[in-house]
């Protein structure tokens, strides 16, 4: 039985972990590839870096942390933050990413999902949707860190991006990112049952059950969590177990599995 | 030293293969050079083959007969000399007759079969099939030696949206139950394909890895 996936984030400036991570017997809590390593033994089911302050000029350093991942932890990782040009997807993929996201690149131009699926495949290309709900009651896209409305109905957007060959949407109800208030998931279920393709929800995890919510009733395939984990509240076995004992099919980190 | 081949066609994951393949190694204690190439006198220097994938089969399929060579060279140390080979994901889906992922292209030839969509029975299943899933084997094989399968077995990771449907029966050595079976690994003789990635799979990829390295068929 394919199992639910649990996937820790981590957000990425200037090759260094912002905010750190929690974690015992860590060299250095600043270094994405030690965390990296960590979450890999820990049973993590797959790795995202969410690189926030992505240019043109530091974009090597992100290769670079992503290379040094790759040969370290043998999970599928993902990679996003100011992904533009089909030649970012390209580096990200060839220094060791396996899936790479997409956020307002999609936003400004559809038909960039669509080359970027066709070049590289649907199974690498992620479409992130930053959504909560406007003051007309719909879901709607924003962007800015949720400050720019932008009009687009988020149901919308998720259909039309599968349909242009995304493999995966990875969905952050921006209205809860940081409030530890559990996911929007009225949102993440009108986005997860209108796909055809797995969705990972995003913002505002603050408990375990947060994480069982996301799966059970928002209908999500994934979910992803950044500040329980980093600051050391849980950790991905008592995550797992939690959910497992809740019903949801999950890759046991006890025995190894 | 004994010398095992990871075949490079453009194929966008070979550093991930490449490192896994050295940590299995590391881990299990064989000792093998790891060669990326798409030379034809490194293949024929090889004693095992890797032929990685990911992406389109029928792009993938462009890219390996793109390079001159390549495809006869494979040919002739698969076929006719035998040397075990090892195909992942669109890797494995090459060696079948044909691919029917948009249009029919021609596969590899090696395994006879088609490439086709996985149609799980329950409408709600999401596509791909992205994750972790235990496998469930159909008879023996060296390759899954010493792993725990089944429902309480160790976990392998897909990411795919089409499987290879062998003609014979026998060839499939391995499904994942997902609203059906679906192909997880086939092969016959000195070939052997997975549909999940082994580099990407953890306990289970690294030791599957390493019975591969070990492998005499």
């Amino acid at each position: 039985m394919l199992k639910a996936r649990l996937i820790p984030c981590l957000d990425v400036k200037d090759g260094r972990v912002v905010k750190g991570v929690n974690f015992v017997n860590l060299k250095d809590a600043g270094d994405p590839v030690e965390c990296a390593k960590a979450y890999d033994a820990a049973g993590a089911d797959e790795l995202c870096f969410l690189d926030i302050a992505a240019t043109h000029e530091n974009r090597s350093t992100m290769f670079d942390v992503v290379k040094r991942t790759a040969e370290a932890c043998f999970m599928p990782l993902t990679v996003g933050g100011g992904v533009k040009t089909i030649e970012d997807i390209r580096n990200l993929l060839l220094s060791g990413a396996d899936k790479v996201s997409i956020n307002s690149a999609a936003i400004s131009d559809r038909q960039f999902v669509k080359a970027a699926a066709e070049k590289f495949g649907a199974q690498c290309i992620v479409v992130s949707i930053d959504a909560k709900e406007s003051s007309s009651g719909k879901f709607e896209i924003f962007t800015h860190g949720g400050r720019n409305e932008t009009g687009i109905d988020a149901v919308d957007f998720a259909r039309e991006v599968a349909s242009l060959g995304a493999g995966e949407i990875m969905l952050t109800s921006m209205d809860r990112d940081g409030t530890g208030q559990g996911f929007n998931i009225a949102l993440t279920r009108a986005i997860a049952d209108a796909v055809k393709i797995p969705v990972i929800a995003s913002g505002g995890v603050g408990t375990l059950d947060h994480l069982v919510e996301g799966i059970r009733d928002g209908h999500a395939s994934a979910v992803l969590a950044a500040s329980i984990f980093h600051f050391g509240t849980f950790n991905i076995a008592e995550a797992k177990a939690h959910m497992a004992a809740a019903g949801i099919p999950m890759r046991l980190v006890t025995g190894a599995k | 030293m004994m010398k095992t081949v990871i075949v490079d066609y453009g194929s966008g994951n070979l550093h991930s293969v490449a490192k896994a393949f050295e940590r299995a190694a590391k881990d299990f204690k064989i000792k093998v050079d790891i060669v990326v190439s798409n030379k034809p006198e490194d293949l024929e220097k090889a004693e095992r083959i890797v032929l990685p994938g990911v992406g389109a089969f029928k792009d993938c399929m462009n890219g390996l007969l793109a390079i001159e060579g390549l495809r006869e060279a494979l040919q002739e140390q698969v076929i006719t000399k035998g040397k075990p080979i090892l195909g992942i994901c669109v890797g494995m889906q090459l060696m079948a007759t044909r691919g029917l992922e948009h249009e029919t292209t021609k596969g590899l030839g090696w395994i006879a079969g088609d490439v086709k969509p996985i149609t799980p029975s329950d409408p709600n299943l999401k596509i791909p099939h992205m994750g972790w899933n235990t496998i469930k084997p159909h008879g023996q094989h060296a390759l899954l030696d010493g792993i725990l399968t089944g429902d309480d077995g160790l976990n392998a990771y897909f990411v795919h949206s089409y499987h290879m449907l062998p003609t014979l029966p026998e060839d499939l050595i391995a499904t994942a139950d997902y609203g059906g079976e679906i192909t997880a690994m086939v092969g016959y003789d000195n070939i052997v394909g997975t549909q999940f990635h082994p580099e990407k799979s953890q306990a289970l990829g690294l030791a599957l890895i390493a019975n591969f390295l070990r492998w005499k068929p």
